[in-house]
Formats: C-alpha cells, sequence, structure tokens
C-alpha cells in the first residue's frame, strides 16, 4: 500500500468539525498523521494546495448493473467511475438480473467489488422477492452475510401493497436495517414517460404527476410511523415529498431522505429535445418542485445528496422516447454540479455540501471506516479534489461504461484530482491509476465466471 | 421566402410561411383536377414512408402527393416496436435509411419525437405525418387550407375543437396554427380529456358544447378512441355522445353558414350520431382531397422545387 504524505490542503472533515489547512500521512491503509508541516519520511509528497481533502464521499444511490447487464456497467467499471467521481462506497440498487433478493447475489456482488478494490460497493438488497412486490425477501440472511445489506428497496418501482410493505418494514426493524422506497403509486404515473404538467400536456407524452410519488410517500410515512422502521426516501423529487419529509421529521419519525443532482438542476422543460438522455424516474419536475427540494436541502429536510448512477447502453437511449429506459449516469459529474449549481449561488457551503456528501451518508447506512473523522488511525478512505478548477463535461472521457448524461457539454467547476480508498492510490491527477487498468479490462469478475 | 428543411412542428412555420404554403396549395389543387395528375417538379428525387403505426389515409395522401411531383416513392411500414426487438436501435434505422440516399423521408411513429430525433440523424428532409400525440402538421396545414377555401379567411374565425385533446396530435398541431392564422379557438371536451395546463395555450376551454356551439363558425370534432372508455376518461361511449357527441339537435343549434371538420377515421355513434346524414357543411371529403395537394407543395417547396418555376408544365 502507498505511502502518501497530502502536503497543504485545505481539511475538510464534517465528522470532526474540522475545516483548515492541515497535512495528511497515509501509510499501512491507514491514516498515520493529521497535523502541520508534517515530515514524510519517505513517504510520496503531493503537493495539494489550495485543493480540499476530505473523507471519501458515499453514494447510497447507484446501479451498477451487474448481474445482468455487463454491457452498460459492472461492478469493476462502476467502481472506477466512483472512484473518479471522489467515492470510496456507494450502495448498489438491487433491480439486477437476478435480481439482488438472496445472500448468495449480494456477496457476489460484494466479492466483484473486493476484487476490483476501487471503492467499497454495499448491495441493497430487494424488500420482495424479485421486486414483485409480493413477498418479503430474506432479509436475516442478506444482513449476516459478508456483504453486510443493511438497506432494503424494489428501487426502479414502489411496493404497492400497503400490507406487504407494513409486513416489510416490521421485518427489517427486527434486524435494525434500512427500508428504503422508491415512492410512487403505480396506478397514477402508469404509462408516464415524465413529469405531468405543461410540458407534458405541451408535447403529448404522458405524465407522471407529482402526486404518485407524493401519495406513495405519505403512505410510507405513515406505515413508518406505525412500524418504527428507519425509512430512508430515495431521490426526492416533488415539492410535497419535501413538505411530507419536513413535517414527518418534525414528528419524529425516523426518516431520512436523500436527492439526486438532476433534480436540484434539471427542469422538466429540457424534455422538449424529446432526447431520452433526459428521460428519468422520478422524471425532472417543474421549476417550483427544483426550487423545492433545494430549499430542502439547504434546511436538513433533505439529507444527503445520492446520484441515481444509472446507466443505460447507448442503443436503448437511442431508441424512440417512449421506448428509452428511464434513468442517467452521475457518479463522474456529481461533485463539479453540486459546486456549479449549488454551492456557488450559495445554497450550500462547501463545507456543507462535503458534509452531504460524507458524514450524513455514512451515518445513514452506519458504515464503518467511511466518511471521517479523518484521524489518526482511521482507514484512509479520502478524497482530493480542486473546488476552482473549471472543465467540460465530455462522456466520451468516462471511465463508466455509460455516457447517458444529460450534462453533456457543460463547463462546471470543481474536480476530482485523488481518491484514496483503503490506503490505495485509486485516482491520481483525475485519472484512474494505472494499477487498476487489468481490473477494468476483464471487465466483470462475474461476467468471466459465466 | 427560406422554407424549413424539415416539418416537424408548426412552432417551426411563421404565419408568412404558412401563407406561401397554402399558396402554393391552390397550384397543386389545380393539379390534381388534370386528366394526367402529374408534374415533373421532383423528377428522380426519392421519398421514402416509414410509418410505424398503422395509417391508410395518410400514408396514400403522401404517397399520391409525392407521385404527382413525380419522385420515386417507397414504402416502409413496421410495428414501432419492430427494429427494439431485432436489438436496432432507431438511430440505427435511421442511419440506414441515410445510407440509401433518400431525398424526403415521411414519418409516422407511435412514439413523441420521434421525427424530430430522425431528423437529427438523417441529411433528407424529414416530414412528420404524426408523432404520437405530440404534433400532426400537415393535417393542420391541409385544415387550414380548407378553412381558407371555404371561408376566404382564417383570421378571426372561432373554431371549436371538440373531444379528445389531451391524446390527439391533431389538436395540437391545429391550436398552434389556427391561432397563429387569428383564428379564435374553443376546446370542448370532457374534463379528463383535456389537458390540465390547455388554458395556457391561448385557447378558450369549455366542458359544455351546447353552450359554445351557436358561436362556432367550425366545427371540428376529433377521433375519440373507444379505449378512451376502458380508461375511464368518461364512463360510457354514450354518455360521451349525449354531452360531447354531433347529432341531429346539436346540428340545429349551429350558425346556418357553419361548417363540421374531421381528420378522420370517424368513429360513428361516438363523436358523430350513426344517424347524422350526410350534408353539405360537413367537409371531411375536401379535407382529403386539399390534403394531398398541401402536401405536395410542402415536399415541392421543401425539397427545393421553389427554386424552379411553379408547376404549369406538363409531363
Amino acid at each position: 500500500m502507498a505511502e502518501i504524505l497530502f502536503k497543504g490542503g485545505r481539511l475538510i472533515d464534517p465528522a470532526s468539525g474540522v475545516d483548515t489547512t492541515s497535512d495528511v500521512l497515509v501509510s499501512g491503509g491507514r491514516v498515520i498523521e493529521v497535523g502541520s508541516n508534517l515530515s514524510s519520511n519517505g513517504a510520496e509528497t503531493i503537493d495539494i494546495s489550495g485543493a480540499v481533502i476530505c473523507p471519501g464521499f458515499i453514494d447510497l444511490h447507484v446501479h451498477l448493473r451487474e448481474p445482468g447487464r455487463e454491457d452498460e456497467e459492472t461492478v469493476a467499471t462502476g467502481s472506477a467511475a466512483a472512484a473518479r467521481g471522489g467515492f470510496t462506497a456507494v450502495g448498489a440498487m438491487p433491480n439486477t438480473d437476478p435480481v439482488c433478493d438472496n445472500a448468495a447475489v449480494a456477496d457476489k456482488v460484494a466479492a466483484a467489488a473486493r476484487l476490483a478494490g476501487m471503492c467499497e460497493v454495499i448491495p441493497a438488497g430487494a424488500l420482495t422477492k424479485g421486486l414483485e412486490g409480493k413477498y418479503i425477501t430474506p432479509v436475516g440472511e442478506m444482513v449476516t452475510c459478508s456483504a453486510g445489506v443493511r438497506m432494503f428497496t424494489d428501487d426502479g418501482k414502489g411496493v404497492q401493497d400497503s400490507r406487504i410493505l407494513r409486513r416489510a418494514m416490521e421485518y427489517i426493524k427486527g434486524f435494525d436495517a434500512i427500508c428504503a422506497e422508491h415512492c410512487d403509486d403505480a396506478a397514477l404515473s402508469e404509462g408516464g414517460q415524465m413529469h405531468e404538467g405543461y410540458y407534458s400536456d405541451m408535447l403529448g407524452l404522458k405524465g407522471m404527476p407529482a402526486a404518485a410519488e407524493d401519495i406513495a410517500l405519505a403512505r410510507d410515512l405513515v406505515l413508518a410511523r406505525l412500524t418504527g422502521v428507519r425509512y430512508h426516501a430515495l431521490h426526492v423529487s416533488t415539492k410535497g415529498s419535501v413538505e411530507l419529509i419536513r413535517q414527518a421529521k418534525a414528528q419524529g419519525v425516523r426518516v431520512t431522505a436523500e436527492v439526486t443532482p438532476h433534480h436540484l438542476i434539471l427542469t422538466d422543460s429540457e424534455l422538449q429535445s424529446f432526447d431520452p438522455v433526459n428521460k428519468v424516474n422520478p422524471p425532472l419536475r417543474s421549476s417550483s418542485d427544483v426550487e423545492a427540494c433545494r430549499v430542502g436541502l439547504a434546511d436538513g429536510t433533505l439529507d444527503a445528496i445520492a446520484t441515481d448512477h444509472a446507466p443505460h447502453s447507448r442503443e436503448e437511449k437511442e431508441s424512440e422516447f417512449e421506448l428509452a429506459p428511464p434513468g442517467m449516469v452521475g457518479l463522474e459529474t456529481a461533485l463539479a454540479l453540486m459546486i456549479t449549481e449549488i454551492v456557488d449561488p450559495g445554497i450550500l457551503t462547501l463545507a456543507e455540501l462535503v458534509r452531504r456528501l460524507t458524514s450524513v451518508p455514512a451515518g445513514i447506512l452506519r458504515l464503518a471506516g467511511q466518511g471521517g473523522p479523518v484521524a489518526e488511525g482511521g482507514v484512509a478512505n479520502l478524497t482530493v479534489f480542486d473546488p476552482a478548477a473549471e472543465w467540460l463535461i465530455d462522456p466520451e472521457t468516462f471511465v463508466s461504461k455509460s455516457r447517458n448524461t444529460p450534462f453533456k457539454g457543460r463547463t462546471v467547476r470543481g474536480r476530482v484530482l485523488h481518491t484514496v480508498f483503503g490506503g490505495n492510490l485509486v485516482v491520481r491527477n483525475g485519472e484512474i491509476s494505472p494499477d487498476y487498468h487489468a481490473a477494468l479490462s476483464v471487465g466483470t469478475s462475474l461476467g468471466a465466471q459465466q | 421566402m427560406m422554407m424549413i428543411k424539415h416539418l416537424l412542428s408548426i412552432d417551426q412555420l411563421s404565419t408568412d410561411m404558412i401563407d406561401l404554403v397554402l399558396k402554393t396549395t391552390d397550384s397543386f389543387g389545380e393539379v390534381g383536377t388534370r386528366t394526367i395528375k402529374k408534374v415533373p417538379a421532383l423528377r428522380g428525387r426519392t421519398v421514402c414512408n416509414l410509418f410505424f403505426e398503422p395509417s391508410t389515409r395518410t400514408r396514400l395522401s403522401f404517397e399520391l402527393a409525392a407521385k404527382r411531383l413525380s419522385a420515386d416513392v417507397i414504402t416502409f411500414t413496421a410495428d414501432s416496436k419492430t427494429s427494439v426487438s431485432k436489438g436496432e436501435s432507431f438511430k440505427d434505422t435511421a442511419l440506414t435509411l441515410q445510407a440509401m440516399g433518400l431525398d424526403a423521408i415521411v414519418v409516422r411513429h407511435t412514439s413523441g419525437g420521434s421525427a424530430k430525433r430522425l431528423s437529427e440523424w438523417v441529411d433528407a428532409s424529414v416530414l412528420n405525418a404524426g408523432d404520437g400525440s405530440n404534433e400532426h402538421p400537415t393535417q393542420a396545414l391541409l385544415d387550414l387550407y380548407t378553412i381558407k377555401q371555404r371561408f376566404g379567411r382564417i383570421e378571426g374565425l372561432h373554431i371549436g375543437i371538440v373531444g379528445d385533446v389531451s391524446h390527439s396530435r391533431v389538436a395540437r398541431s391545429n391550436i398552434k396554427a389556427m391561432t397563429k392564422m387569428g383564428a379564435h379557438v374553443t376546446v370542448i371536451g370532457p374534463p379528463t380529456l383535456l389537458p390540465v395546463t390547455v388554458g395556457s395555450w391561448g385557447v378558450d376551454v369549455s366542458t359544455d358544447l351546447d353552450a359554445v356551439l351557436p358561436k362556432l363558425d367550425i366545427v371540428y370534432l376529433l377521433r375519440v378512441q373507444k379505449e378512451r372508455q376502458v380508461d375511464q376518461f368518461f364512463p360510457s361511449l354514450r354518455e360521451y355522445s349525449m354531452f360531447w357527441g354531433l347529432d341531429n339537435r346539436r346540428v340545429g343549434l349551429m350558425k346556418p353558414e357553419a361548417l363540421i371538420m374531421h381528420p378522420g377515421p370517424i368513429n360513428r355513434g361516438v363523436e358523430i350520431a350513426g344517424d347524422l346524414p350526410e350534408m353539405e357543411r360537413f367537409i371531411v371529403a375536401d379535407q382529403v382531397t386539399n390534403g394531398i395537394a398541401v402536401r405536395a407543395a410542402l415536399m415541392y417547396l421543401m425539397l427545393g422545387g421553389s427554386q424552379e418555376p411553379p408547376p404549369t408544365e406538363k409531363v
């Protein structure tokens, strides 16, 4: 493992409340020393003056597509994309093929991640078998397996049957895990292509009303209160949802929530291009929803930032709008978009943004060794980024296998320079270290075994 | 005047361009009355009809229009899911057509935005022959022509568009075109079939057909698909026709000179009573006839025919 002295950076460590210029010495997979004027003692010295050093970012919500769609992403390529975006831990959603509804699949995913070695991957388990909404999954087996599943969700859709959801919540609570939901009343949003509103009316595309999300979330919050489960609202996108979560928190319901960069930045007016790159679920909403999400993020109603990184093949996104699958990649652009669109306009301070990307999601998932504190003896999961560096988003440069970003061609500020995962310098000067190129070219460990 | 390369939406057309299309249509209308209904304007050019949704009248109308201009016409009809089920993307299909060196592609598709997407991938001129519930611009232009032919003007006329506005590309294109040309448009139908934000489109909105009918110069009926009842947009076909269907009693409420239009195909017994007799004011046949001339005029203008003199020369 590398011995590295990061010199002269601004250490933002939300877990310990530190925000000051400080050197950080890493060795043997651990943080050895934090302080001023540290000497290298033979370690490689990297001057990071003007840059920020902080705990590695954590993304609660990504789709790694393995097993099943290794043409779109693998655990290895997704891990690389995460590392390049400054993430040292991601939560992988269970809507793979086969579905991650048992310990065998969860362990396979976690094992593939350990083999790739670029990022910690915590598989989320399905709430119901096959994501069918009918039968609850072996939660205990998944919580206690080596993958250490701690979040359960049918993400991609919501559990429609309230009785099943209630049972799942009660059962999950017994294992102190999290019930997470993609809030959607499927009957209301059936066949929907985009947010229902002015633009869907104009374009003649079938709309998904905000009410479909609000109603599902309202029901979920009532059941969360009834059962006492730890509940997490995935990718909150509506004004109504933000208000419901605000109320629930005020009433003491154990609820946390995440919001994606795209729901904080883009509105449904983008759909006028008819380019399926803008098709996502939940859909891009109206400007008043975007504004409410920004306010909710600023006041803490929405806790964490998650990307909902959803890789899709070129041909699937180059089909007709109604046939194209929903989803956008997000890991490699999240930091820069958040700095440019959220920190620069003053919605969050830079230190607060770092908190929402580190200690907050680490707290939700109760991850050890992630999210800080950056202190002597701690696991060396670190991100170094230049908050001022400008760059142009060019999907062709992504290490993710997929290119489906609606932010192509934007000039943004904020670039990840280095990512240290478990003491290894996975990303150096913005690129994946050569040590990991072999893992990427192999592509998929699971695929290779099939 | 510069003509547009692709016709995807009425939004692209200025009032001057619309006037030019209508004026050029006059010449092609005359061609349609000749014994030899053909001019050489597009001789040697190839037009592809690309239909991903079943259609008879629109496809035939475009085909006839292209043939009257002496263009070579090929037709490709497929289920909208064909290319996808074969693993080929819509873009792959487009690039295949591109490689065939076509001059124009007339596209009809079940998915909104398909014509626009196609136009981004091919060099040929793309004519939108209906994309999902989005637009059907040539229908709107032929409707404008038909209205102008009968009334001598469009401006100031009060047009009622009746029925399933929500799912209608004909309504979207016509509302844009009619309001652009100065008509007063009222949309009328069950509240479940009027878009929630339709009030922001520069039209009046009503659910009471009987109240609006006496004021209208044109009653434009939309096709109401029977499956809308299955999806509970209205309780029954009987109730729909009771409140929004045109029958003898309602024809009696209309101004004597008011006309009835319909984009076809008509759902007898739903938007029009089954026993409503043929009448002079019901001008669907004019719409069909004019459709060929309008489409010929558009292809002539868009494919560079405007560089040549109008179609007086005979083959």
